[in-house]
This record gives C-alpha cells, structure tokens and sequence, in this order.
C-alpha cells in the first residue's frame, strides 16, 4: 500500500513542477500574441478535456511503444520503450493535465494587461527580467491554481494511467488503479480505505485552494 | 542658437498610422523646463509621447542629447532609453512595497546616480509611504509613488501622460506644490501632457498644442495668464458658469 501511495505523489510531484514549468512559455505566448490563429494552438493544448482519458492513452501508448518513430529515435540511446515505465507515466500525466496548467497561468498573464510590463520597461527591466520580476509575480495567483489542479488531478487520473503505465506495482501502480484492482478482487475494506483517503485529500485540497483564493482576493486592491 | 546647443533636447519626428489615426508630427523640444503637449483628447497627446518613449513603434526619428534612440531601422527598446514615465492611472506595481516601487528602475539604472532615494523621498512627501504595501494609497499618493519612482530610474528625459487627470480635485490641489517643486529642481526636460489650463500655468514653460494628430503652430513660451488663450466671449462665459456654479468673486483679490 505505501508503494501505490508514493508512486502517486512522486508522479503527481514531477507531473506539477514539469509541466508548470513547460506550460509558462505557452501561456505567456497564448495570452501575449495577437494573431488570430494562435487559439488554433491553445485549441490543441486544450484537447486533454474533452478527450475520453483512454483515446488519449491509447495514442500515447502508440507513440511510447518499441516500434514507433519517436522511440526509434531514441533507440540509439539505449531508449527501446516507455510504454508500461515511469518515465512514459510521466510524460502521460503531462500531456493529461496540460491544459490544466496553460489555462490558469494564461489567464493570470492576460489579467494583468500590457501596463506592468510596459512600466517595468520603462524602469530599465529587459523583457526576460520583467518577465521573471514582474510578469510571473502578478500572475502568482494563476500559477497557484495552475499547480494545485494538475496535481490534484494527476493524483485522480485512472484511464491514461492504466493505459500507459499497465499498473506494475512499484513502478506504475497508482492509487487510482489500486483501488480498481481491489474492487475487482472484491476486498472492499482496503477498497474502502484507498477510496475515502483521495476523497478526503480530494477536499482538503480544493478548501485550501479556496481559502487561499479568498484571502488573495481580499488583499488585491 | 550655438552649434552645441543644437544638440541638446529632443528632436522627434513621426509619421505613421495608429489605425485610422495619422500622426505627423515634427517636434524640438528644449532641453530644460517643462514643455506642455495640450490638445483636445484624441489629438494624439498620448500616442506622441508614447512613440517617444519607444512604447508604440511609428515611423521616425527620435534624437535624445545627440543620441539617436530611433533613426530608419534604428530602433532603440525602451529599456534602454534613460527615460522615465508616468501614467495616467495609476500603474504602481502591485506585487511590490512602495520602497520596492521606488528603487525598481534605481536598482537597474546604468551610470552614476544623480538622483538618491534620500533625495526624492521628501521631495515628492513620500515619508510616510514608504514603509507601506500599495494598497489602500489614494490616487494621489500612488502618482506621488509613480512620479518618484520614475525619477529614481535616472532619466535624462521625463513624460508624463495627464498625471492629474485621474485624481478628485482635493487630491489634484495637494500634488501640485510638489510638482512645482520638481519644476524648480529638476534640470531634466519634461514633457507634460494636459488637457488642464490650471496645471499648465503653473508648471509648463513651454506650450505645444497638438489636433488630430498634428501640431498647431510651433513651441510657444507658456502664457502665465490661463485666461491669455481664450477670447473676451469665451472669459464672459466662464464668468457666467462660475456665477451661475454659485462661486462668489474672492474680495482680496482687488
């Protein structure tokens, strides 16, 4: 049961500080650029949503297996496959909970209008520096939210993981996966442990994001 | 005019479109004083000082003491012109202290510092900002902030868009004094957009009015008189207004 659980928080973990830092170049491009067809790009990007959780798996598995151009690629480098590895877990997760990181951060950078920017220019700040003195500092909020939701639902997702990672224990087996297992199994009591222990970090998670809402909201002008 | 002083002050030049909107525009402006850009709104005040600052890109020149921050495909970014700006609104940033405020450009400024934080605090009345947050500042007290911050940043050249424009009378008449006293220290040169007969009489030294995106006539001195501009019927009606507003003539005045 520990394994399951730290093979959880380590993907929900990696999943969180990779892609939010993959997913700010995006977002400050999406939410900057002003041409029409970058929404073609934030279309793409927005896929995961409303993509069935296993049409996604099923194609990242084809990308991820021995035998597709990609892993060929990588072949010379001793990289034969990542279907049914961490790694490709990994990757998996990243590619499910994108827009759950674009969005957010976008949405902070685009609050914050062209004005902060342009002040910092005319401050001396090169464009990287404000970007990183001002821009992501404004967007705090954003990124904040960006965070607690990939994590939260990387911790919840069950038909990429099960698709991609195949539930080895103690390598791809997470909790989501587990419980199925054990229902499938018919033991309801570990079942039932699993089961309340994500319902209630489920909670206390989506609480403390509000509560951390609510008290940015009172204190922004 | 001596062949080094022809150097000094800005030369701008544009002529470009913002849309519909053409702005062409030739200006000197003096290298010393506070020269006022009035004008109707939508004269293009704001888009002028903005393509000198180097915010929006015209087609142009720009030459600054001799150096040319604009010039065909020369287009020097804004960052690195040694210019400081104030907004209309107020435009403090709101992730920082007012100190934090006050030395952002300080702190990124190339070149001796001529202009100390000590310096411009009382100046501009800033003692009893600058241990605070920027929420809960009025609007006066942010431009207060803007306008120090701007000086910190050791611009060789200073804008300001309508800085006043945005605030309640009260707070209007309690910034003034500063801005005078700015005036008298300052030995930058300042361009002042306003749409105000007061702020110009008390501040500028230069006057250029702008309409529809071209200058009217050349740089005048600024008339000390705000009355000066307007014809006899024009000062009959704004007598009738004031009478009418219930404003009594002040009996210390003759």
């Amino acid at each position: 049961m520990a394994d399951v659980i730290w093979t959880t928080l380590k993907l929900a973990s990696l999943t969180t500080v990779l892609l939010l830092v993959l997913a700010t170049p995006l977002a400050w491009w999406l939410a900057r650029q002003k041409v029409w067809w970058k929404e073609i790009i934030a279309a793409v990007a927005a896929l995961p949503i409303v993509l069935p959780p296993t049409v996604l798996g099923f194609y990242l598995l084809l990308l991820l297996a021995p035998s597709s151009p990609l892993m060929e690629l990588l072949h010379p480098f001793g990289i034969l496959s990542l279907a049914f590895t961490f790694p490709g877990l990994l990757i998996g997760s990243m590619v499910y909970s994108l827009p759950f990181a674009v969005q957010p951060i976008r949405n902070g950078f685009e609050a914050m209008g062209d004005r902060p920017m342009e002040v910092a220019a005319t401050l001396r700040a090169t464009p990287l520096n404000a970007f990183f003195t001002v821009a992501v500092p404004q967007a705090r909020r954003g990124f904040l939210t960006a965070a607690v939701l990939v994590f939260a639902h990387t911790v919840g997702e069950f038909g990429v993981v099960l698709m991609i990672g195949g539930g080895i224990p103690g390598q791809t087996e997470v909790i989501s996966v587990k419980l199925y297992q054990l229902v499938e199994s018919l033991q309801f009591g570990e079942a039932h442990r699993l089961a309340a222990g994500l319902l209630i970090f489920s909670f206390v998670v989506l609480l403390t994001m509000f509560l951390t809402e609510r008290r940015a909201r009172k204190t922004a002008p | 005019m001596s062949g080094a002083d022809s150097k000094a002050g800005i030369q701008a030049e544009f002529d470009g479109l913002l849309g519909r909107f053409r702005l062409k525009v030739s200006l000197t402006i003096p290298p010393k004083g506070i020269t006022a850009l009035v004008g109707p709104s939508g004269a293009g005040k704001t888009s002028l000082l903005r393509a000198i600052a180097g915010l929006t890109r015209l087609p142009g020149r720009v030459v600054m003491d001799g150096e040319v921050w604009q010039e065909g495909r020369r287009f020097v970014p804004v960052h690195q012109r040694a210019l400081g700006m104030v907004f209309q609104e107020s435009s403090l940033l709101s992730h920082l202290s007012v100190k934090d405020n006050l030395l952002f450009g300080y702190r990124r400024a190339s070149g001796p510092k001529t202009m100390a934080l000590d310096e411009v605090v009382p100046l501009l009345g800033l003692e009893p900002l600058i241990g605070r947050s920027t929420d809960n500042l009025s609007g006066g007290e942010r431009q207060r902030v803007a306008l120090g911050r701007a000086l910190l940043s050791q611009p060789r050249l200073l804008l300001m868009d309508e800085p006043l424009s945005s605030l309640d009378a009260q707070s209007r008449a309690d910034i003034l004094p500063f801005l005078e006293a700015l005036h008298r220290t300052l030995s930058i040169p300042v361009v002042y957009v306003s749409h105000d007969a007061e702020e110009v009489a008390r501040l500028a030294d230069h006057v250029v009015t702008l309409n529809a995106g071209q200058l009217v006539g050349p740089l005048q001195p600024a008339t000390p008189d705000p009355l000066g501009p307007l014809s006899a019927d024009q000062i009959r009606d704004l007598a009738r207004q004031a009478l009418e507003a219930g404003i009594k003539p002040n009996p210390s005045v003759r």
